[in-house]
């Protein structure tokens, strides 16, 4: 049954620095972005938080572009507006193939990348490229803007270093050498959530993240090591079951996604294997 | 004469829905309604101790079992449900507590706490004594049958639960008026609607009057629990004098209302070496929930259908639907067939495979022909289409040549091959005596009846088979709402019974309509001969006979034949399957609205 709406408060600042001053001030509040996660919530009647901070307006977090080197894209940019950016399609593919698997067409519409990384849900599609891309994720509150390398930014499930007085602002991604590969395993090809999900990049020094297998999203870095290493495959394999630590859910087996994973090293592992002229692009399947 | 059987006609409907227009439920509104919310158990066994409110009272309606006027039961097969638990909870989400109030804000604000003395809930159907129906089907000797056998296969097949995910949840509006009560809502069943609330607030047939709302789907989902919601509105408008809506939203839809039977259904099968069928013996499962509502009829459907649309001279088939502490399963699409079907399909390919034989030539083999009678003993007429369906989708499919093909890829192509019995079981048609009316207009004629338009086009095709039976185009046939106070009881719009049953006492209405018309044109004929209303009742077709006792005779006045293929690739990576093409031949009763 749903949350009755009356007694929620929700703030409408103008601009991100009122925004930051609500939030010293007047907190705590919980940030509003595309509210596909916060509104799950409030269908269930299971929505806890009463005071909220709609930032949705805040056009200042949207957007794509590259400064020097580095991929900037705003806290509020959509998982649609993600895949529909050439940039993004073409400096980090992997990206925009997560972003494509997100939910449905009416989810990526709202969905953003803040509001996926702030929700901090292990399955979190787009987290596992980001991790796999290093990128890092820049905080601001009223007083700071720091900036937390992606894999420092989680501490536990759904807990991070971001405190109630700070913003996701944007996601900041260097450049990524060598070929991207994504590849989601849910109930269906559209609205489910992970079972499995890995991003991964094929370099001299290899880079593979999974969704769905921890707490947290991992870095398989034993796993990385071995293949840098010119280890069998197999035995990458192997250690990468050491590296993830999946439960039974409601949503599958701990058995299962041990096997899967498994597999979906396998199949990052032949579809990126360096064939005469190396091919860009991601490989992107899709179910 | 105009033709509209067979043609395409805009829907009666279509425009309305498009345009957005249709009114649904929870389009309507009524002055002073109050808004509804049900208050439900947390637990799926156990007593209530006590029902804690924790809100201000003012301005709420709240109804417990003690404010119930008549019985406190669901009316249907048997009277153990109640319409609000009485002390104790036979399954989680069932209905507690009843809260009414003009703003709904506060009535999602009102929190209410009850506190239970739990018991252990019985949650897995095969460890279950409590039975709500038993039947059995027996046809020559069994022992017989396995002597003759080459070989004996057995298999045990499991389906789970499922929703129908109609696209508009389930709701009512209960409208005090006249010394009785009147609910608009989304349902299948008028005359169920209404024969419950009569039971449920103790009043004559004629002050409850059900108006079915323009409806988004049902698929046997709105067939029986309408009763239920239409009772609460009811109950709180009675209490409080003012009109209730009470709508679910897709949460309380999908955790309270009923689902399919989930089934557990055993073979064991006696064949030849050269795969003709020398006995079979079944046993199914079926898991009621904590109530019984229509489970011995879902029962009943799913027997008669167990042995698939395969002949065999000694079978036996014991089917049981018994009691588990889950919300009660009732009415979807298909009606215990689908659950049946599958376990007999799934096992002729496992005898297949035991025998080394291509399974298109078992199934051959063994399909009913014209002639050839079922289980129960119904000679089967000419229409038994099992091996022209069969035929048709093996060579439309390139079965064969794919079959060998795929062999050791990870791809693979399937068949089965099921039939449906059309219309009530046995003699609910004639028990049911359906009546169908037909109403002289100015400009042609208006259909009365209380099958519903759920979506899948009633309204349309009824209008059809007037126009084509009188002679008239078809924008001449209106068709009336389904309303308890101006419609005869046709009978529920379940079974594939509304075009067969309840269209052809339409064509026999029109029939004789065209007669008394003679040439007259409607309006003359009014000018003349003042009003024309010509109604008609069920009969049995010639030959039709079944026994209840012994589940011997004509199960159905009909079948419908289907033979469904379906390729499926396997993906290494996830084990999951895909499947790129299908293909389904099948019998069709209409051409655009089958
Ligand atoms: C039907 C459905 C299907 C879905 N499918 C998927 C899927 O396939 N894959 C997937 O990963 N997710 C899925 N989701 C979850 C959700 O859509 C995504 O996580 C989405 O990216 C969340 O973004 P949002 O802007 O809507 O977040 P919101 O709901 O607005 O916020 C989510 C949380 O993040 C916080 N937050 C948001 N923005 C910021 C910010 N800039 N700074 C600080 N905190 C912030 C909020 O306070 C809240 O706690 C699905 C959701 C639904 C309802």
């Amino acid at each position: 049954m749903r949350t009755a709406i009356s007694p929620l408060v929700v703030k409408q600042p103008r601009t991100l620095k009122d925004a930051l001053r609500m939030l010293r001030d007047d907190g705590p509040l919980t940030p509003l972005a595309g509210c596909t996660d916060v509104y799950v919530g409030l269908n269930f009647g299971t929505l806890r938080d009463a005071r909220f901070l709609n930032i949705w307006g805040l056009d200042d977090l949207r957007g794509i572009d590259v400064r020097g080197d580095v991929l900037r894209i705003g806290a509020l940019t959509t998982h649609a507006e993600i895949v529909r950016s050439v940039l993004v399609r073409r400096r980090l593919p992997m990206l925009a193939a997560a972003c494509r698997e997100v939910g449905a067409v009416q989810i990526q519409n709202r969905g953003t990348l803040g509001g996926n990384i702030a929700n901090g849900s292990p399955a979190g599609d787009s987290l596992p490229v980001l991790a796999a891309a290093e990128a890092f994720v820049e905080l601001r509150s009223a007083e700071w803007t720091r900036t937390v390398p992606f894999g420092e930014f989680y501490t536990g499930y759904r807990k991070s270093v971001m405190r109630p007085d700070e913003l996701i602002t944007a996601v900041e991604i260097p450049r990524v050498e060598g070929a991207q590969w994504f590849r989601k395993v849910g109930t269906r090809a559209a609205q489910s959530i992970s079972k499995v999900v890995m991003a991964a990049v094929r370099a001299s020094r290899p880079r593979i993240a999974l969704g769905s297998v921890a707490p947290t999203v991992v870095r398989a870095r034993s796993t990385e090591e071995a293949l840098a290493a010119g280890g069998a495959i197999e035995e990458a394999q192997r250690l990468l079951q050491d590296e993830i630590s999946p439960i039974d859910d409601i949503r599958s087996t701990e058995a299962y996604r041990r096997f899967v994973a498994a597999n979906l090293l396998m199949q990052f592992w032949t579809d990126t294997a360096p064939r005469g002229r190396a091919r860009p692009g991601v490989n992107r399947r899709t179910r | 004469m105009s033709r509209s059987v067979g043609r395409n006609v805009v829907r009666k409907d279509g425009t309305a829905k498009a345009v957005g227009t249709a009114r649904y439920v929870d389009d309507l509104t009524f002055p002073g309604m109050l808004h509804a919310r049900t208050i439900r158990s947390t637990i799926p066994r156990g007593r209530i101790v006590r029902m804690h409110r924790r809100f201000d009272a003012a301005g709420f309606t709240i109804v417990d079992a003690r404010d119930i006027p008549g019985r406190n039961l669901v009316s249907l097969i048997q009277e153990d449900q109640p319409c609000l638990a009485e002390g104790e909870v036979r399954h989680a989400a069932e209905p507690l507590l009843l809260l009414a109030h003009e703003d709904r804000e506060r009535l999602l604000q009102a929190q209410v706490e009850v506190e239970y003395a739990p018991a252990p809930a019985l949650l897995d159907a095969r460890e279950s004594t409590h039975v709500f129906k038993e039947i059995r089907i027996a046809r020559g000797d069994l022992d017989t049958g396995f002597r003759e056998a080459d070989l004996v296969v057995e298999g045990e097949y499991r389906t789970g639960h499922q929703e129908h995910l109609y696209i508009e949840p389930n709701g009512m509006i209960a409208v005090p008026e006249h010394g009785g009560v009147t609910v608009y809502g989304s349902l299948q069943c008028p005359y169920y609607v209404h024969r419950a609330l009569c039971v449920l607030l103790d009043l004559p047939e004629d002050k409850v009057r059900v108006v079915q709302a323009e409806t988004g789907g049902g698929f046997g989902g709105k067939e029986e629990y309408p009763s239920i919601i239409a009772g609460h509105a009811s109950l709180l408008a009675l209490k409080s004098g003012r009109p209730v809506k009470l709508i679910y939203d897709r949460t309380e839809d999908m955790i309270a209302t009923t689902k399919r039977h989930p089934s557990t259904v055993r073979h064991r099968t006696g064949v030849m070496r050269d795969g003709r069928l020398a006995a079979m013996e079944i046993d199914v499962l079926f898991d009621g929930g904590a109530y019984c509502t229509l489970s011995p009829v879902v029962l009943s459907r799913g027997c008669l259908h167990a042995t698939g649309p395969y002949r065999c001279d000694h079978v036996r088939v014991s089917g049981r639907v018994v009691m588990t502490n889950t919300p009660p399963n009732g009415a979807f699409r298909g009606f215990g067939a689908p659950q049946t079907l599958f376990a007999a399909d799934v096992h002729m390919e496992r005898i297949a495979e035991q025998l080394g034989m291509d399974p298109v030539r078992l199934r051959e083999l063994n399909a009913l022909r014209p002639g050839d009678s079922t289980a129960t003993g119904q000679v089967l007429g000419a229409d038994a289409a099992a091996l022209d369906v069969l035929r048709a989708a093996v060579s439309r499919s390139g079965f064969h040549r794919k079959r060998r093909a795929y062999r050791g890829t990870g791809r693979g192509i399937g068949l089965s091959l099921f039939f449906h019995g059309a219309g009530f079981t046995g003699s609910g048609e004639v028990k049911l005596k359906s009546r169908a009316s037909l109403e002289l207009t100015p400009d042609g004629v208006r259909i009365l009846v209380a099958s519903t338009d759920i979506g899948q086009g009633q309204r349309t095709v009824h209008a059809q088979i007037v126009a084509e039976a009188l002679g008239l185009p078809f924008e001449a046939v209106e068709v009336a709402a389904a309303d308890t106070s101006i419609v005869p009881d046709s009978g529920p719009t379940v079974a594939s019974r509304t075009t067969m049953v309840v269209g052809g006492l339409l064509k026999r209405c029109a029939e004789e309509m065209k007669a008394r018309l003679g040439a007259l044109t409607p309006r003359a004929y009014l000018r003349r001969h003042g009003p024309l209303v010509i109604t008609k009742q069920y009969e049995p077709p010639p030959g039709l006979v079944w026994d209840d006792d012994t589940y011997q005779g004509s199960a159905y006045g009909s079948y419908g034949w289907a033979c469904d293929v379906i390729e499926v690739e396997r993906d290494p990576v996830t084990a999951g399957t895909r499947s790129p093409r299908r293909w389904s031949c099948a019998t069709a009763r209409w051409p655009t609205a089958s």
